[in-house]
């Protein structure tokens, strides 16, 4: 099966840090990949690189097997690659609306669109309530308030609607669950799984252990700056992915080459 | 599946027992303070307008017709015309999270180009006028460029660029003024917005006219389009903003590009207020603007505020100074009374942030 998003070989060093040390990265179609590694290990390096917030010393990334190269999150998001990101990327003092279109606004058609730039405000609004109704992640009596009169789960909901909303392809998701509580969290995990249903292919960055194994197809394991393997959750236990993760064990396909 | 797996499915079984309706917090019932806090929150330009008025009103009972005749509340309008105008450039730039020490020295460099490219060179004065507008809008690029691609803090930036425009200027001119007289016979058109709009008994020009336009048309863009939308979301979070599709280096410099311009339109409206061309007029725009900014309500700290406001504040200043000196006081009483007024901005700007806490 030809992986939607294909990365060879990344490298990217911080001053005397090596983040990226040649990693490596396969998301195959309509699959949850799960992304777990220690703190500092260089998963959200590897994931900002992949959606060009941040660019790469070398490497080589294919998106449907064409080989691409982003510039900016923006370009990203046009061939339909959605980022929720741990910090959210939300403005706070703009309304619910205008953050979920930030950059991609609607316009009037017409001359109110055309000539006045005038933003189509209802069709935004409406359309932002319909998506977060369609989670049914928040109780938002006014579309219009201002993202830091929210909780912290609102506002994570907010983001991965916005995510949700626009991703055709392939959707990342780092630490979506992360900041929210016991029942927030399983809505979340519930979208996720209403997303893969609809064939968009889903990576999920996470510590939270339960959630990963219950979620995810595969899960990429990163240590140092790189891929160390990729395993099947049926297989392994929560305890040995840690283990593998930390280092205290090795996988067994690399197992053979060393001595320990 | 695993068996931690497993236990995890039960651990949340219970959830399918448990209460679906999502808390609900109780209205805090603070009173009427606490409502005034969201508000204003809501609207920034409140408290400037609250102020303005209340100042008229006092202002009014205490000195009558000779403070509340449509002459008198048009002077006002008339006399801080060019702090307005620049006040609308300098909220921009502070919504972004920026500050322009060069507002003054751009508008300057600008009346000057104007008029001694008309002068002196003898190219026609519309042709002299847009070569001024280009000078501004290329003093804003260099601010923009320097602050959004090269990193470097707008205080900074700003207050190199005020004394390099300050000197080019001077140097420029020699230091020369070109007298009224000769503009009112040879390029009257640099007089253009000192004009009087004929209207009964009112004090009107269109450089007046000028100001409130531009505020108005600058309050639209800002709520209305998208890119008015970037400037708050860039001036609030700049990296949020950058991840979430913003071209903020672009944002930003068209940001400082629009305020040059409109510095220099200030430039061609401070010819028609004061009638000459000098190089010796507003050196205090810098600070007059930044006070009509900090007073309409706009943070210093960008992502907040309105064009609004600022046109509020500009007014507020325009009238303490005119009733103060109706009233035969002190000048030094408006800077006392000024002075107090930014620093109560400020507080009020600190306490209704703290709304969502």
């Amino acid at each position: 099966m030809q992986p939607v998003l294909q990365a060879r070989n990344l490298v990217k060093h911080f001053g005397r840090v090596t983040a990226l040390d040649g990693a490596d990265f396969d998301l195959l179609p309509g699959e949850i990949l799960a992304v777990i590694g220690d703190n500092g290990a260089g998963k959200s390096v590897m994931i900002k690189s992949l959606t060009g917030a941040i660019q790469l010393e070398s490497g080589d990334i294919s998106l449907q097997g064409e080989p691409i190269h982003f510039h900016s999150p923006i370009a990203a998001r046009l061939k339909g690659i959605e980022t929720v990101y741990q910090t959210l990327a939300l403005s706070p003092a703009l309304s619910i609306a205008d953050n979920m279109f930030m950059g991609r606004e609607l316009r009037y058609s017409g001359i109110r669109g055309k000539i006045f730039r005038q933003l189509d405000k209802p069709a935004m609004e409406k359309f932002a309530r319909e998506k977060l109704s369609e989670l049914g992640l928040l109780t938002i009596q006014n579309i219009r308030q201002a993202v830091e009169t929210l909780s912290g789960g609102q506002r994570q909901g907010i983001a991965v609607a916005r995510a949700a909303a626009f991703g055709s392809k392939v959707i990342i998701l780092d630490e979506p669950t992360a900041a929210l509580g016991v029942k927030e969290g399983r809505r979340v995990l519930d979208l996720l799984q209403d997303v893969k249903a609809r064939g968009i292919s889903i990576v999920l960055i996470s510590h939270n252990m339960p959630h990963v194994f219950e979620v995810a197809d595969r899960i990429h394991i990163h240590r140092l700056g790189k891929r160390l393997t990729v395993i099947n959750p049926k297989d392994y236990s929560m305890a040995d992915a840690v283990a593998f993760m930390t280092g205290a064990a090795l996988p067994p396909e690399l197992e053979s080459g060393s001595t320990s | 599946m695993s068996k931690l797996t497993q236990e995890e499915a039960d651990l949340e079984a219970s959830l399918s027992s448990a209460p679906t309706e999502v808390a609900e917090f109780a209205e805090q019932d603070g009173g009427l303070i606490r409502k005034a806090q969201h508000v204003l929150h809501q609207n920034p330009a409140l408290v400037p307008l609250i102020v303005l008025i209340v100042s008229i009103i006092i202002f009014g009972a205490i000195l009558g017709s000779k403070f509340f005749s449509p002459f008198a509340l048009t002077l006002i309008l008339q006399q801080v015309q060019i702090v307005a105008i620049l006040g609308a450039a300098q909220s921009l730039v502070i919504l972004t999270a920026g500050i322009d020490l060069s507002v003054g020295a751009i508008m300057v460099l600008s009346s000057v180009v104007m008029g001694q490219f008309t002068f002196r060179y003898g190219i026609p004065v519309e042709l002299g006028i847009v070569c001024g507008l280009i000078c501004g809008t290329g003093c804003g690029f260099i601010n923009g460029w320097l602050v959004a691609v090269m990193r470097l803090p707008p205080f900074i930036v700003t207050l190199g660029m005020w004394q390099i425009l300050l000197a080019t200027t001077f140097i420029y001119s020699a230091n020369e003024s070109i007298r009224a007289q000769d503009i009112e016979e040879q390029a009257v058109l640099l007089h253009y917005f000192g004009t009087k709009i004929p209207f009964a008994g009112v004090n009107f020009t269109y450089g007046a006219l000028f100001a409130v336009i531009l505020a108005f048309g600058l309050a639209y863009t800002l709520r209305t389009t998208a890119w008015g939308r970037h400037v708050f979301a860039v001036g609030d979070d700049p990296e949020a903003a950058e991840l979430s599709g913003v071209n903020v280096k672009k944002t930003l410099i068209s940001v400082y590009m629009l305020a040059g311009l409109i510095c220099a339109f200030a430039g061609w409206a401070v010819i028609g207020r004061i009638g000459a061309v000098s190089p010796n007029v507003g050196q205090l725009g810098n600070i007059e603007s930044i006070t009509a900014v900090v007073i309409g309500g706009i943070s210093l700290f960008g992502g907040r505020g309105s064009i609004a406001g600022m046109l509020f504040g500009a007014l507020i200043v325009g009238v303490f100074s005119l009733a103060l000196r109706l009233l035969g006081a002190d000048a030094q009483w408006t800077y006392l009374l000024i002075g107090l007024l930014i620093i109560f901005a400020v507080a009020i700007d600190q306490w209704i942030r703290k709304v969502s806490v």
